[in-house]
């Protein structure tokens, strides 16, 4: 395959960026977007010029170190795929693809298509913990835990941090994240004596990183390569609404 | 070389509590005054820098990536043991010790495994109380699976992405400690070297990935948890950011680095399509569970459609090899009988490497709806990556580099051969022997960061005193300045070649010659192979940009260069040990009908490599391995 | 509790939930007129003599709502805008549709579209003579009352204004589209199960709207043009813009 590639360059956060567009050929279909970024970098450093810096790391869709906005989708236009898991064949030949970096204040640029997500570890940091100290904690077996509940917690657990349901929202709301990260812990029985507490400060780091609000439209979810449901948004805004009402009354 | 395990005495199953109450304890009040260093964030690292933390000592966790959470324990799918015996079929703590011994081929030290094998109950209730959403059944108890290796039901799991879910547990105990300013995080800081004062573990120097700072950090201990070296064969299914230049920088400063040829081969990979390939993908091997695996009986049919292939003319050949285990056969027995279909021509799919994994009789058996609720998730990978249906026809599979067992040396309290140098997770030798079963690392690395190392640590402090170096001592300015040279050299040099070539280079030389199969001759020509390599690689080398920034390339050419150091290493290594076992298999050590075969009388020992110098060959010594409490037995699982 | 983004957010859809509730309220009102001059005069009186702290204190209550909705509408707007500099090179959506993207836009033109709306039918200062509109149907007691039959035909007569009103009525449509399932997702009142229902409900519910709101100033229009007469042949000849 042949492909024309125009990519975000920025030397540094200070510094002010554009597009570049380079040619690429003898792309093979089978081979993943990072591959192909692999390539290209090849390319550009044998005509001694300097690799594009993008973020990469597992390669098999799970460590959410991948963040490239491609045409304007984040991981790309396929559904419930990464962009390391996204494969060459679902382009066309000879197609030109727009490569950007995920856009947010919260997602400061560190370089070319870089950014800085240390928003998302503030935000587990605010609360998104069980407080349980190694050693304490009784049987497995101790709570039993009904199903479809342990199914729910674990489909909001499923979400690997990314960043894609951020670049995904005009306002760059991190409503899926926090909504998922929060949910999954405020649905277990472990989780329910920290859960005011916990689904409060969440939302206050949330706040504080700088990102936008939540617009209700579902394109963080339909960006999401976990498919994490818009529900938990749904959950938190009634976990966080029950929170205050409780902390107003006592 | 001091190589005394500290093998506690006392009876096998008494071992760990007599240790524990023996070992010497840190005072609450005066664990503030002791400074932790923990390079690496996954399940050990993670665990341990939390664990430390919520004890009272001070942290510092280092990670490479740009958070914790995306170490790569995050990456195992299929699950974690632990001799709960929930099922109540016939499982317990000796019965999980005994068959982890005897899937590592009786190479690992007895004490170490049963320990293993006792914490992990622990590691589940702990990881409950977290809440890691594992799988359970309709009454609301944990559910269980079973996997290679073993005939008892006792893998716990959550869906396809029981790693993630587990470091996330870790990372949720790793965040409270952070916020509660226990434990202070360096994200993107990758460790270049250690520093040791009279003898003991200090600090260590970083490079700041996104400024290229280069920094030194003292502690009063260092805990190096930074996973294995599979990514030495370019091609495997760790993350491309995995490195041995942690360990390898240990073992440089006088850490002995221990069996090295013990690699683990994964038998469910999707086989390689071609030379853009940047890693193999690893599907859980919990799909052999259902799946039959098959090659064609002839060679012929190779290039047939899979589901036009009658019944009769298909070679299950696991199921005949190994009736009572079947396609649960261990990873490395598996891998090699994968390795002789494709040898013998009778391999599927691109360039003849690939044998089939089949659903038909599971789908038929129980239905398409229950095999998507098992491995929708799989599937779904799968056809990602080759764009074919697993439902409607088999998927292709073909064995890769997957874990290392080897690693540096660590005693019964996790301490390498430098003292206040711990080393936790598939970063050390301990427990995996010469072959690891699956949904064990995942049970090694919280075993060792939850509930080894904030017992044995204590021990350690406790004897050698609160006194953290100060960053500026010449101790700390001699290795400062080393590190500082090291990276001025790899970007100063302007050749021609970049560091991934390099690398695919010494990929393509690991997998042919130390790859699933090893011989003299092969191993012998590797090492010089490896040599030339290393030789090209300090005059032709290309990194673009400078070391004041984010430079991937800088990276990719420090790695690849602590690579090729240990590349050769490994191979040494398995052209010393002489015999076949578990992971490593020499082929002049075989049975006739292609069983590896064990040399207990000679090789019954760890073999424990010394850095001798650049360009000096490394000293061998041994830990002999004596087993009281099971019988060497040859591994058969006939 | 408000100054959260999330609280914002409960600020929205609890104004929210009072403005779709009046909407209707008003429509139903509305549509008495199709009932003859008697009962939407009537009816009209009847409001009008509600005890005056219960007709005041509903349009206070209603206008705050419209005020609070509308500046925690910017207020929500300008931190969007702080959070995301700088737009994508090339901006898609996979999900959200026109009346979901178009909240701000739609929600401007009506607030616009109130203020006309006030001026033009309550306040009636945008046509001063309809206050001379005065009649003895529908009264009572036999006493002149505000003939509101003969203003609303004499306001829609005029084309441009049926247009706008219409037109207006689409954006509020759209803007309910997406409003009324917001309420249920913003005070997190719904489940998965209910998503699809109440997504369906919201839709219908903004036709609804939609379509009684637009009955009136189509079938001025209408019997204007002389497709069809719904209204009394005599009044509406008489109801012109200068009586």
């Amino acid at each position: 395959m042949k492909l024309t590639l125009k990519i975000w360059r920025q030397a540094g956060p200070e510094k002010s960026g554009s597009f570049e567009t380079h040619e690429l050929d003898g792309v093979s279909e089978d081979s993943s977007f990072l591959e192909m970024l692999d390539q290209l970098n090849e390319q550009l450093l044998a005509d001694g010029k300097e690799p594009i810096a993008f973020d990469h790391d597992c390669r098999e869709g799970i460590c959410g170190t991948c963040s490239l906005t491609i045409n304007g989708h984040p991981h790309g236009p396929e559904n419930s795929t990464t962009s390391c898991q996204l494969h060459m064949r679902k382009f066309k030949d000879g197609e030109t693809l727009t490569i950007e970096p995920f856009r947010a204040r919260a997602f400061p640029l560190v370089r070319d298509l870089v950014v800085d997500r240390s928003a998302f570890d503030r935000i587990t940091q605010a609360g998104g913990y069980i407080t349980v100290r190694t050693g304490s904690a009784p049987d497995g077996n101790a709570i039993p835990i009904p199903k479809p509940d342990s199914d729910s917690a674990m489909d909001a657990a499923a979400c690997i941090g990314c960043g894609a349901c951020v670049a995904s929202c005009k306002n760059a709301s991190a409503m899926l994240f926090t909504a998922a990260k929060a949910g999954h812990l405020n649905m277990l029985p472990q989780g329910q004596a920290e859960k005011d507490k916990r689904t409060l400060d969440m939302v206050s780091a949330m706040d504080d990183a700088g990102f936008g609000n939540c617009r209700n439209y579902g394109e963080c979810s339909a960006a999401c390569p976990k498919d994490i449901s818009l529900d938990f948004i749904a959950k938190l805004n009634r976990d966080h609404a029950k929170a205050n009402l409780k902390k107003l009354l006592s | 070389m001091n190589l005394d395990s500290k093998t506690p005495d006392g009876p096998l199953a008494e071992k760990w509590d007599n240790h524990r109450f023996s070992s010497k304890l840190v005072n609450p009040a005066n664990k503030r005054k002791y400074r932790i260093i923990v390079v690496g964030s996954g399940l050990a690292g993670g665990a341990a820098a939390a664990t430390l933390g919520e004890l009272g000592y001070n942290v510092d966790c280092f990670c490479y990536q740009d958070s914790p959470r995306r170490a790569h324990s995050i990456a195992a799918q299929g699950g974690i043991n632990a001799a709960k015996n929930y099922q109540n079929d016939g499982d317990s703590i000796h019965r999980l010790f005994y068959d982890t011994i005897k899937g590592g081929d009786f190479r690992s030290r007895e004490a170490n495994v049963h320990r293993l094998a006792q914490v992990s109950a622990n590691i589940i209730d702990q990881c409950v109380a977290q809440g890691v959403p594992f799988a359970r059944e309709y009454g609301g108890l944990l559910a269980n699976r079973s996997f290679g290796g073993a005939q008892v039901s006792r893998t716990f799991y959550a869906r396809g992405q029981t790693g993630q879910q587990l470091l996330l547990g870790a990372y949720s105990a790793l965040s409270r400690q952070i916020a509660a300013g226990q434990v202070t995080m360096h994200t993107r800081h990758e460790m270049l070297d250690i520093v040791s004062v009279d003898g003991h573990a200090k600090g260590i120097i970083t490079r700041n990935l996104v400024t290229g700072e280069v920094d030194p950090w003292t502690a009063d201990a260092v805990l190096l948890c930074t996973g294995g070296y599979g990514n030495a064969y370019y091609l495997s299914t760790n993350a491309t950011g995995c490195n041995v230049t942690a360990t390898y920088r240990a073992y440089m400063r006088g850490a002995g680095f221990a069996n090295p040829c013990y690699t683990q081969i994964h038998p469910t990979c999707i086989p390689v399509s071609g030379d853009h390939q940047s890693k193999l993908t690893l599907m859980s091997e919990s799909l052999r569970n259902d799946g039959r695996v098959w090659v064609p009986k002839d060679a012929a049919d190779c290039s047939k459609y899979p589901t036009d292939i009658p019944e009769g003319e298909r070679d299950y050949y696991l199921e005949r090899k190994y009736p009572s285990f079947g396609n649960l056969a261990p990873r490395d027995i598996s891998s090699r009988s994968a390795k002789e279909a494709c040898d013998e021509g009778r391999g599927v799919g691109p360039g003849g490497r690939g044998v089939y994994l089949d659903f038909s009789d599971a789908i038929s058996r129980l239905g398409e709806s229950a095999i998507r609720e098992r491995y929708g998730n799989l599937f779904q990978m799968y056809e990602r990556i080759t764009g074919e249906n697993g439902y409607k026809r088999p998927m292709r599979i073909y064995p890769a580099i997957h874990y290392t067992m080897g690693g540096l040396w660590v005693d019964y309290n996790l301490m390498s051969t430098i003292p206040g140098c711990f080393v936790l997770g598939e970063a050390n030798f301990s427990d995996h022997g010469a072959n690891r079963l699956g949904a064990s690392a995942l049970m090694q690395g919280l075993s060792d960061g939850y509930f080894v190392i904030p017992y044995t640590i204590g021990n350690y402090l406790a004897s050698a005193g609160a006194g953290a170096i100060s960053p500026d001592g010449p101790e700390v300015k001699e290795v400062l300045d080393s590190v500082k040279q090291r990276v001025d050299q790899l970007v100063s040099p302007k050749g021609k070649r970049s560091s991934r070539s390099y690398h695919k280079e010494l990929g393509q030389i690991m997998w042919e010659y130390a790859g699933m199969a090893r011989n003299e001759s092969g191993l012998k020509k590797a090492i010089g192979e490896i040599q030339e390599l290393r030789d090209d690689f300090s005059k032709n080398l290309l990194v673009s940009g400078s070391g004041k920034t984010l430079n991937a390339e800088l990276e990719r050419a420090g790695r690849t260069r602590d690579f090729i150091d240990f590349g050769e290493l490994l191979c040494r290594d398995a052209l010393e040990r002489n015999e076949s076992c578990g992971g490593h298999f020499r082929e002049e050590h075989q049975t006739e009908d292609g069983e590896a075969m064990r040399d207990d009388e000679n090789f019954a020992h760890a073999a424990v490599w010394e850095y001798k110098g650049e360009g000096k060959t490394p000293d061998r010594h041994t830990e002999d391995l004596s087993f009281e409490n099971v019988e060497l037995a040859v591994r058969s699982y006939k | 509790m408000f100054s959260t983004s999330l609280g914002k957010k409960y600020l929205m859809a609890l104004t929210g939930i009072v403005l779709i509730g009046f909407v209707f309220v008003h429509m139903a009102g509305n549509l008495q007129i199709l009932a003859g001059q008697e009962q939407i005069n009537k009816y009209a009186h009847d409001l009008q003599s509600l005890p005056w702290f219960v007709l005041w204190g509903s349009r206070i209550f209603l206008l705050a709502c419209v005020i609070l909705h509308a500046w925690t509408a910017f207020a929500l707007v300008s931190e969007n805008r702080k959070a995301r500099p700088r737009p994508n090179e090339v901006e898609v959506t996979k999900k959200a549709g026109w009346s979901s993207l178009y909240m701000g836009l739609t929600g401007t033109i009506l607030l616009s579209f109130i203020v006309f709306h006030l001026l033009h039918f309550t306040i009636r200062l945008i046509f001063p003579e309809y206050n001379e509109l005065k009649t003895t149907v529908g009264s009572p007691d036999d006493s002149e009352i505000q003939d509101v039959y003969k203003m609303v035909l004499a306001g829609f007569r005029l084309e441009g204004v049926s247009v706008f009103y219409v037109v207006s009525m689409f954006l509020l449509c759209r803007h309910l589209s997406h409003g009324v399932s917001s309420v249920f997702q913003s005070l997190g009142i719904r489940s998965e199960s209910w998503r699809g229902r109440l997504e369906v409900a919201s839709e219908a519910y903004a036709w609804l709207v939609f379509i009684g709101f637009s009955i009136v100033p189509v079938a001025v229009l209408a019997q204007e043009s002389g497709i069809f007469s719904l209204f009394d042949a005599a009044v509406f000849s008489s109801a012109s813009l200068l009586p």
